[in-house]
């Protein structure tokens, strides 16, 4: 990462500064195969017409988990409790859909800042102590808002949760149709949308300094980072991101429930996560892709015992493959490079 | 007085399970997000004995000990040894992964309804004193956690193998080359924690209840009250029970609307406030 360039006069140091934005440019523009993985969500609507719903979810999990990227891949803070926002994203959607506010985009922007202020308030409780530390309050956060909705049955329906939210159509033009054709491409602009301006966030030097935190966050401070508003500024996004999931998920299921706010939301997500790779962006994506299209398919065999399947490709995964599916590809990727160019060494000599 | 007295006996039986959790998690610094399954074991060890066998109750509870500690010796060979370096995220994720399987496949194997259990007729009935009623069962778990926290106390404090354990914990490479077999001190306190969970699991089918979802359910339980009372420390863990559990029963009672919110602030309160936990020193 570091430019092997000793800055020795202000033009080395000005042409040095120069090459790193240079290379910060380039990693920053879009890759050929990153064009090809935009391409599979349109594809997608044309080949499974059938499985609007299922897209969508797959649609509303990534994003979910791109959010939870932000903080953990990106800033290296650990979390139990992500559901939370989410939950408080759908359950603003739900709350404004009773009260005939179904406006959808109005519901995402309520969603995000409600879920930025949750955000913003609670990273002073996380942002203290051990990881241990950090697991258990970002997991009380969760639980006690669980329990909240669980009792307030009034505001919130309890275990019922609040059915038929009424949305109107998105930009008083596109109605949600009953096989979750408009859902689906609302959930995946609204993906798409936050992904494109989350690549921007990482690649600028706010995200730079995230990483710089991630490696040693000792050291920041002498680079005149302020490390604590840094990470408090990317738990609040990172809140807002899962605000907007869990208003999305609101808006096309048109219905609330309790297990939005629950721990194995919060546990799935992390294995999404895990399971894709880290601190990549994509990483959440194909997670989600690959967690739901397992689901869907291992419970079809065997709807009860899916779970037992999960655990132990977690478990496998832990032990064999601790980069997640991204970076498992990467170094073996690096590998097989490393090969072929000792082979035409050896060839050459 | 009830209240308090049923606190203190919910205390007690959290006490019971989490202890384990509090010597692999808080002594060992492994995350182990499993430690409800090994309770688990231990209470269907129990019921199975008991309602298939017709075991009596006290002769099922050396089985729901030793079946858990087993297992445990078994995965700690097996899997968990290699994850003791490994970051806690890693271990969160390897253990839920447990955790999961274990869910799914007592499903499998015994249904999702809950198991009943029924105590022999000494442990059922209330002893009537001024000002508070007394459960037999309640009172055999405030004594049974009592006895069982002054006798770690003692071995963790006054046994060689106790010292030992404390030796591997603080520095594992003097303690290899003080000629402490590390390794070995880590499986039987894994063991350990293991065993005291399915004691635990046992003793808690009464007023916890036995469904596959059992480890999911209470994991959040164990987890308060090893954080909160500190890691690795006892009497932390018992002074962390008893508060989480008066708190709770009492909250339950007092305040129905809020349920188990209390003790969630509770634990976060005190996190914010001592993030090591009431009784824990500082990580090194």
């Amino acid at each position: 990462m570091n430019s092997p360039v000793v800055p020795q006069s202000a033009n080395d140091a000005r042409a040095a500064l120069h090459e790193t934005l240079q290379r910060q440019r380039r990693s920053a523009r879009w890759h050929a195969l990153e064009y090809l993985f935009w391409c599979l969500p349109v594809l997608a609507y044309f080949l499974f017409p059938g499985n609007y719903l299922l897209l969508s979810q797959i649609a509303i999990t990534s994003l979910f988990a791109l959010s939870l990227d932000l903080i953990f891949g990106y800033a290296g803070i650990i979390s139990l409790g992500h559901a939370a926002f989410f939950g408080v994203g759908a359950y603003t959607v739900g709350l404004l859909g009773l009260r005939g506010m179904g406006d959808p985009l109005t519901g995402l922007l309520l969603a995000a800042l409600f879920a930025a202020v949750l955000g913003f308030l609670s990273s002073f409780l996380v942002l203290r102590g051990s990881d241990l530390a950090r697991l258990m309050v970002t997991l009380g956060v969760a639980l006690m808002l669980y329990e909240l909705a669980n009792k307030f049955t009034r505001i919130t329906g309890g275990v019922d949760g609040i059915p038929g939210i009424e949305i109107k159509p998105i930009l008083g033009l596109f109605e949600f149709d009953m096989y979750g054709r408009v859902g689906y491409v609302y959930a995946v602009v609204v993906l798409f949308v936050l992904f494109w301006i989350a690549r921007r966030i990482v690649h600028s030097p706010f995200g730079q300094s995230l990483r710089g935190i991630q490696m040693n966050a000792q050291r920041m401070p002498a680079l005149g980072v302020p490390v604590h508003r840094r990470l408090v500024a990317v738990y609040t996004l990172g809140a807002a991101y899962a605000g907007v999931a869990g208003a999305v998920l609101a808006q096309t299921n048109q219905f609330v429930s309790l297990s939005v706010l629950g721990f194995e939301n919060s546990a799935d997500l992390l294995l999404i996560l895990i399971l894709g790779g880290t601190g990549r962006l994509y990483g959440g994506l194909i997670g989600a892709i690959v967690f739901i299209v397992a689901k869907h398919l291992l419970s079809d065999i065997n709807p009860q015992y899916w779970q037992f399947w999960l655990g132990l490709a977690l478990v496998l995964l832990v032990m064999f493959a601790r980069g997640g599916i991204l970076g498992t590809a990467a170094q073996w990727l690096r590998a097989r490079r490393q090969r072929t160019q000792q082979r035409s060494q050896e060839g050459a000599a | 007085m009830t209240i308090i007295f049923d606190g203190i006996a919910f205390g007690m039986l959290l006490f019971l399970i989490s202890v384990g959790l509090s010597v692999t998690l808080g002594l060992m610094n492994f995350v182990n997000l499993a430690h409800g399954v090994f309770a688990m074991v231990g209470g269907y060890v129990c019921v199975v004995l008991l309602n298939d066998w017709g075991l009596p109750f006290l002769a099922t509870i050396p089985f729901a000990i030793v079946v858990p500690g087993v297992l445990g010796v078994v995965l700690e060979r097996l899997l968990y040894r290699r994850l003791y370096e490994a970051s806690a995220l890693d271990q969160v994720l390897f253990s839920l992964g447990l955790v999961f399987m274990a869910v799914a496949a007592t499903h499998y194997f015994f249904g999702a309804r809950q198991q009943p259990l029924h105590l022999p007729d000494f442990l059922t009935g209330q002893i009537h004193l001024p000002g508070v009623d007394i459960g037999v069962y309640r009172l055999f778990l405030v004594v049974a956690g009592l006895i069982v926290a002054a006798l770690l106390q003692w071995s963790v404090i006054r046994t060689p193998f106790g010292a030992r354990l404390r030796a591997a914990v603080d520095n594992q490479g003097t303690a290899r080359g003080l000629g402490i077999d590390v390794n070995r001190v880590f499986m039987l306190t894994f063991a350990l924690g293991s065993a005291l969970a399915g004691l635990g699991g046992a003793l808690g089918v009464e007023m916890l209840g036995l469904d596959p979802e059992f480890p999911v359910k209470y994991l959040v339980y164990f987890l308060i009250v090893v954080t909160v009372g500190g890691g690795g420390n006892i009497l932390g863990s018992l002074w962390a029970a008893l508060l989480l559990g008066v708190a709770d029963v009492a909250g339950k009672y007092y305040v129905p609307q809020v349920g188990a919110f209390i003790i969630y602030a509770i634990m976060v309160v005190i996190l914010i406030l001592r993030p090591q936990g009431l009784f824990g020193r500082p990580h090194h």
